[in-house]
C-alpha cells in the first residue's frame, strides 16, 4: 500500500498533475462506498430466499397450529376438504406426481433422442435449423401450452379414448403437454453435455470398429451421463413447479385417484384456484397454501441442488 | 475393380487424391505398404500425413465434405468400395491416435469393449490379459483391472489405448503420432512395443520425431507441401536408405533440420 | 446395403463380426433419433396451428332486435338518409352525438352506416363459431347445426382479429372484447420489472464477477442462493409477492402512505416489483456470462494506465459487456411477459375495463386474459383467447427476433 501511493506521487509530480492527499482519498472512498451498494445488490437474492423461506415457514406454522390440522394427518391423509376439516395433502401430491410422470414420459425418450440426433448425426446446416425450432418451443408462456391443452389435446385423447372415459379435465392430458414444454429443457442440456464429450473418446470407438449407434450410446452417452441425469432431474423439478398447464387442462378440487383420464387438482392448481379467487386472509384455505407451497419449495429445492450437484461433478472431469 | 492389384502389399494406394471439399490436401499418392514391418511418414506440418493415415481405415468419412479418389487396396479389395462397410475396414485396421484417449471407465472395459460389440465369442478374461501382455501392461495392472483407465498415467494410457486396438485383432494398426504427448522415457516403451508388435503386426506411423521415424521403422515415406497446398510423397524407402542418402534435395533438407 | 462385400480374410480367424445385424441396428435407431427431434417440430408446429385454426373461422349472428321490425326490404336496398334515420330515431341522443362528434353521420360512407345499424340498431350477437379448418373443408357441418339450432341466424366468415381487439377493454360480449387494458398492463408491469430489476441484477452481477473474485463467502454463498433461486417454481415467487408485496408492504403498494385512495395492495407496483424478484437469478446469471467474456487484457490495460477498479469497469468492462448484458435482459423480460401463475396470485383483475394509470391501479395483463378467457365456457372465448396468444406470441417473438439479430450484429463487429 505504502509503496504504491509513493509511486503514485512521483508519477504525478512528473506529469504535472496537483494532486493533493484529500483529493485521493475522496477517490478511495468512492471506490468503497460503490463496492458497498454492488455488495447490496447481491445480498438482495439472498434477502429473497429468507423472505420465501420466512413467509413460507411462519404461516406454516400458523396452519400447523390450527385446530385439528396434524403434520402426520396432513402428510398421510387421502382427503382434501378444508370445508369440513380434512387436510390430507395426499390427493395433491399424487397428480402432481402422475402428471409429472406422463410429462417425462413424452418428455425423457424424446428429449434425449432429439439431443442424440442433434449432437451425434445431424450435419451442421441441420442443427443450425432445428434448434433455435426448439427453442421457440421453451420459449412459449405455460398459458399457452394450457390453451393447448384443452383446446387441442383433451379433445384429440377424447376422441381416442372415448368422451366416456375421458373427463374434460384430466391429468393425462395436462401431463403430455407439459411433456412437450419439458422437451426443449432436456434436448438442450443434455446436448450440451454430449457435445462435451471429446471428440478423441468417438474416434477411439470408431476406429475399434464400432457402428455410429454403439460409439453414441456405448460411450458417448455413458461419459456425459451425469450431464443428463442433471437435465432430467431439472426436468422433473420444472415439472413438479409448473401451475397454468395444471392449472386450465387437470382440473379444479382435489381428487384421490390414479387414473390419469380423470380430473385432479395439483398442488400448483390448488395454490393458483385458492389465491385466484377472493380469498379473505387468515382463514385455513389461506393458510393451507403455504403448507402446500412449503412441501412444493422444498421438493423443487432437493431435486435443483441434486442437479446441480451432478453437473457440477461432471464439469470436472472434461476441464 | 477388386483383385487388380497385387496381394502381397499390406496396404497399396494407387494415384490417391483426398479432398476437403474442393480443397485438394492430398495428391497422387501411389504407396506400397510391406507387410509385418514398420513404415514411418514424415514430413512438414500441413502436408497430409495424418490425412493420408486416417483414410487407411475410412477415418476420414467422419469429416464432412471430405472424399478420396484413386484406390486404397487392402488385401486387393478398395476399401472405398460403396459395397464394402467402413465398419469392417475399422475393425481390420485398427488405429492409435496422437493424445491417449482412453474410454472413461475401467481398465478391463477399455480393452473387451471392442471386442464385445465385435461379437467376440471366446473368453474375454484371456483375450484381456493377452492384449495387456501384447502391449507390456499387464505387469503394471493385472491387479488393478477395475481401476478407471484414466488414473493411469499418460503413457500408460496410451499403451493402454494399443492394447485395445490389439483386442479387436486387426492385421494393420495405424499410429498417429502416438508419442507426441508422452515423455522420452514412454516414449521409449512404446517404440520397443512397436518393434515387438511388428512380428504379427503391420505398423504405419505418423511422426514428427525424426529420430523416432530413423531409430523404430523399417521403412519411410517422406510427404511435402505442393505450391498447390497439397501434401504429396516424395521419397519412399529402406529407412537407412533415406535418412543416409536421400533422393530427393528437399528430403534431405528435411531430414538434416534444415526446415519443417 | 445391397449385396455387402466382405474383405477376405488371410489369416486364420475370420470370425462372425454379426456385421449386418448391428447395421441394421444402427438404421433403426437414428431412424428414431431423427423421429424424437421431429416430434418436437411438429409439436411446435401443431400448436401455432391450433391456436390459428382457432383465431378464424365461420360465425352464426343473430340479430338480438328482429330487423322486421326495422326495415321492410334487405338492408342493401335502404338508402343513406333512411339508414341515418334509423340511427337517429332507435338509438339514444348521446350515442348519437357521440357517433356524430367522431365522424358526421351525413359524411359516412353507406358501408359504415349499414355496420353501424346492424350492430347498434339490430344488436348483431355471435352465437356459435367454427373453427378454421372446420370452415374450409366442412362447413356444411356447421351450417347444419346453425340451422337447426339458431334458424334465424346467417353464417359468415369471421377473423377474431380485429384492429378494435387491440382497442377495446374488455366486454362481457366475447366479439366486443378487447385486450388493450391488458395490452397496457402488460406494457406498464414489464417497465416496473425492468426499472427494478436491470439495474439490482446488473450491479450484483458486477460484485461477483469484478469484486467477489477473491472467492470470499459471502460471494460463494451469494452465488449458490442465486442457482438455487432460478430453479424456484414461478408460483412460489408469486405466494412471496403476495405475502410481502400485498400485504406486508401494502401501505407502500397501496399508496396510501403517499396519500392515494388505494384500496388495497394488489396493484400493478407489487406485481412488477414481485416479477423484479422472479426475473433476477436469469438476469444476474447472464449478465455474469457477458461481463466474464470481457478479456482480462483490457482491464489490465486499464489498470496499468492507474485507472481505480471502479474506474476500469465504468470505463472498459461494462461498455464491452453491454450487448451482451442487453440480449440477457431482453430474455429475461420476455419470460417476464409470458409468465401468468405469480399474477394470478398478487391478484391481477381478471375483469377492468380501466386503463393502468399509475403505480397504484389495479390492472391485467395479456397471460392473465388468456387464462381468463381460456376457463370460460363459451367456444367465442377460446376464440378471443386465441387472438390474444398470438397478440402474446407476436410480441416474445419480435423481442426474441431484436435479441438475437443485435447478438449477432455485435459479434459480427467484432
Amino acid at each position: 500500500m505504502h509503496k504504491s501511493v509513493a509511486v503514485d506521487k512521483v508519477t504525478s509530480e512528473s506529469l504535472g498533475i496537483t494532486q493533493n492527499n484529500l483529493f485521493r482519498n475522496n477517490k478511495r472512498w468512492s471506490e468503497t462506498i460503490i463496492k458497498a451498494v454492488l455488495t447490496l445488490a447481491g445480498i438482495v437474492s439472498i434477502f429473497t430466499t429468507i423472505g420465501i423461506v420466512y413467509e413460507l415457514g411462519k404461516e406454516s406454522l400458523l396452519f400447523f397450529s390450527l385446530p385439528g390440522v396434524t403434520l402426520k394427518e396432513f402428510l398421510t391423509g387421502t382427503v382434501w376438504q378444508p370445508v369440513i376439516g380434512k387436510f390430507g395433502v395426499l390427493p395433491l401430491v399424487t397428480s402432481t406426481m402422475i402428471t409429472s410422470l406422463f410429462a417425462m414420459l413424452v418428455a425423457i425418450p424424446l428429449g434425449l433422442g432429439a439431443a442424440i440426433f442433434l449432437s451425434e448425426y445431424a450435419a451442421d446446416k441441420t442443427r443450425k435449423v432445428l434448434k433455435p425450432i426448439l427453442e421457440i418451443l421453451a420459449g412459449i408462456p405455460t398459458v399457452v401450452y394450457g390453451y393447448f391443452a384443452l383446446t387441442f389435446m383433451t379433445p384429440l385423447l377424447r376422441g381416442i379414448f372415448g368422451q366416456e372415459n375421458v373427463e374434460i379435465y384430466n391429468m393425462l392430458s395436462a401431463g403430455l403437454v407439459m411433456g412437450i414444454m419439458i422437451l426443449p429443457l432436456i434436448s438442450s442440456m443434455s446436448e450440451d453435455a454430449l457435445h462435451a464429450v471429446p471428440r478423441s473418446l468417438r474416434d477411439a470407438a470408431l476406429g475399434l470398429g464400432a457402428t455410429k449407434l454403439e460409439t453414441s450410446i456405448q460411450v458417448v452417452f455413458p461419459a456425459a451421463l451425469s450431464g443428463i441425469i442433471s437435465a432430467v432431474i431439472l426436468g422433473i423439478s420444472r415439472a413438479v413447479g409448473e401451475t397454468m398447464i395444471v392449472a386450465i387442462a387437470a382440473g379444479s378440487g382435489p381428487n384421490f385417484t390414479f387414473n390419469p383420464l380423470k380430473a385432479a387438482e395439483t398442488m400448483t392448481g390448488y395454490i393458483a384456484r385458492i389465491s385466484g379467487g377472493d380469498l379473505s386472509y387468515d382463514t385455513p384455505d389461506y393458510n393451507s397454501i403455504f403448507a402446500i407451497g412449503l412441501l412444493l419449495f422444498l421438493v423443487t429445492l432437493v431435486l435443483n441442488m441434486i442437479s446441480r450437484h451432478i453437473s457440477r461433478k461432471y464439469r470436472e472431469v472434461y476441464e | 475393380m477388386t483383385n487388380q492389384t497385387d496381394k502381397q502389399w499390406a496396404i497399396e494406394t494407387q494415384d490417391l487424391d483426398i479432398y476437403y471439399s474442393d480443397f485438394r490436401a492430398v495428391k497422387n499418392v501411389s504407396l506400397k505398404i510391406e507387410p509385418k514391418k514398420i513404415t514411418s511418414i514424415i514430413g512438414p506440418s500441413g502436408c497430409g500425413k495424418s490425412t493420408v493415415l486416417r483414410s487407411f481405415n475410412r477415418m476420414n468419412d467422419f469429416i464432412p465434405g471430405s472424399r478420396v479418389t484413386g484406390g486404397i487396396f487392402f488385401q486387393g479389395q478398395n476399401i472405398y468400395d460403396p459395397r464394402i462397410d467402413p465398419v469392417q475396414v475399422r475393425q481390420r485396421i485398427g488405429m492409435v491416435f496422437q493424445k491417449p484417449n482412453p474410454f472413461p471407465k475401467s481398465i478391463y472395459e477399455n480393452v473387451a469393449w471392442g471386442a464385445r460389440i465385435n461379437n467376440y465369442k471366446e473368453n474375454l478374461n484371456d483375450l484381456v490379459e493377452e492384449c495387456l501382455v501384447k502391449s507390456a501392461l499387464w505387469g503394471e495392472v493385472k491387479d488393478l483391472l477395475q481401476r478407471p483407465a484414466l488414473s493411469l498415467s499418460g503413457g500408460q494410457q496410451q499403451r493402454l489405448c494399443i492394447a485395445r486396438a490389439l483386442a479387436v485383432k486387426p492385421e494393420i494398426i495405424l499410429m498417429d503420432e502416438p508419442c507426441s504427448a508422452l515423455d522420452p522415457i514412454a516414449t521409449l516403451k512404446i517404440e520397443d512395443l512397436m518393434r515387438e508388435l511388428s512380428a504379427q503386426y503391420t505398423i504405419i506411423i505418423v511422426t514428427h520425431n525424426m529420430q523416432q521415424a530413423g531409430r523404430a521403422s523399417d521403412f519411410t515415406a517422406y510427404f511435402t507441401m505442393d505450391t498447390d497446398r497439397a501434401g504429396s510423397m516424395i521419397e519412399y524407402g529402406v529407412t537407412s536408405q533415406v535418412f543416409t542418402n536421400p533422393t530427393h534435395k528437399s528430403t534431405e533438407d528435411y531430414i538434416s533440420g534444415r526446415f519443417g | 446395403m445391397k449385396n455387402p462385400l466382405n474383405l477376405v480374410s488371410t489369416t486364420t480367424y475370420g470370425r462372425d463380426l454379426n456385421l449386418e445385424q448391428r447395421q441394421k441396428k444402427a438404421t433403426i435407431w437414428k431412424a428414431l433419433f431423427r423421429l424424437s427431434t421431429l416430434v418436437g417440430v411438429v409439436a411446435l408446429a401443431i400448436l401455432i396451428i391450433s391456436i390459428v385454426n382457432q383465431a378464424f373461422g365461420l360465425v352464426a349472428i343473430e340479430d338480438t332486435n328482429d330487423r322486421n321490425d326495422f326495415i321492410s326490404t334487405s338492408i342493401k336496398e335502404v338508402t343513406k338518409t333512411e339508414l341515418i334515420q334509423l340511427i337517429e330515431t332507435n338509438l339514444s341522443t348521446n350515442r348519437v352525438r357521440t357517433l356524430d362528434r367522431e365522424e358526421p353521420l351525413v359524411e359516412r360512407s353507406r358501408h359504415d352506416l349499414m355496420a353501424l345499424v346492424e350492430t347498434e340498431v339490430f344488436k348483431q350477437r355471435i352465437v356459435d363459431s367454427y373453427s378454421l379448418f372446420g370452415s374450409i373443408f366442412t362447413p356444411n357441418t356447421f351450417r347444419d347445426q346453425v340451422a337447426k339450432k339458431h334458424p334465424e341466424a346467417i353464417v359468415e366468415f369471421k377473423s377474431w382479429f380485429t384492429p378494435q381487439f387491440l382497442q377495446e377493454s374488455m366486454s362481457k360480449t366475447p366479439e366486443l372484447a378487447g385486450i388493450r387494458t391488458a395490452l397496457f398492463g402488460s406494457l406498464f408491469l414489464i417497465l416496473i420489472t425492468i426499472s427494478v430489476a436491470f439495474p439490482l441484477g446488473v450491479s450484483a452481477a458486477i460484485y461477483l464477477e469484478e469484486y467477489a473474485r477473491q472467492n470470499t463467502w459471502l460471494s460463494r454463498v451469494i452465488q449458490t442462493n442465486i442457482d438455487n433461486l432460478a430453479g424456484v417454481p414461478s408460483i412460489i415467487y408469486g405466494i412471496l409477492g403476495l405475502t410481502i408485496f400485498v400485504r406486508a408492504f401494502e401501505p407502500i403498494t397501496s399508496g396510501r402512505l403517499f396519500g392515494y385512495e388505494g384500496a388495497n395492495g394488489r396493484t400493478i407496483l407489487a406485481a412488477g416489483l414481485t416479477m423484479a424478484l422472479l426475473i433476477l437469478p436469469i438476469l444476474i446469471t447472464n449478465a455474469q456470462e457477458a461481463i466474464r467474456a470481457v478479456p482480462n487484457s483490457l482491464r489490465q490495460a486499464s489498470y496499468g494506465l492507474g485507472a481505480t477498479q471502479w474506474q476500469t469497469i465504468w470505463y472498459h468492462v461494462l461498455p464491452y459487456a453491454l450487448p451482451g448484458i442487453l440480449t440477457g435482459t431482453i430474455l429475461a423480460i420476455s419470460r417476464a411477459l409470458g409468465e401468468t401463475a405469480p399474477l394470478i396470485i398478487v391478484g391481477a383483475a381478471t375483469y377492468i375495463t380501466k386503463d393502468p394509470s399509475g403505480l397504484f391501479s389495479n390492472f391485467t395483463a395479456i397471460p392473465i386474459q388468456i387464462y381468463n378467457w381460456t376457463t370460460r365456457p363459451q367456444q367465442e372465448f377460446r376464440n378471443i383467447a386465441a387472438v390474444a396468444i398470438l397478440v402474446l406470441m407476436f410480441m416474445l417473438l419480435s423481442m426474441n427476433a431484436v435479441a438475437i439479430l443485435w447478438r449477432n450484429k455485435i459479434q459480427n463487429k467484432r
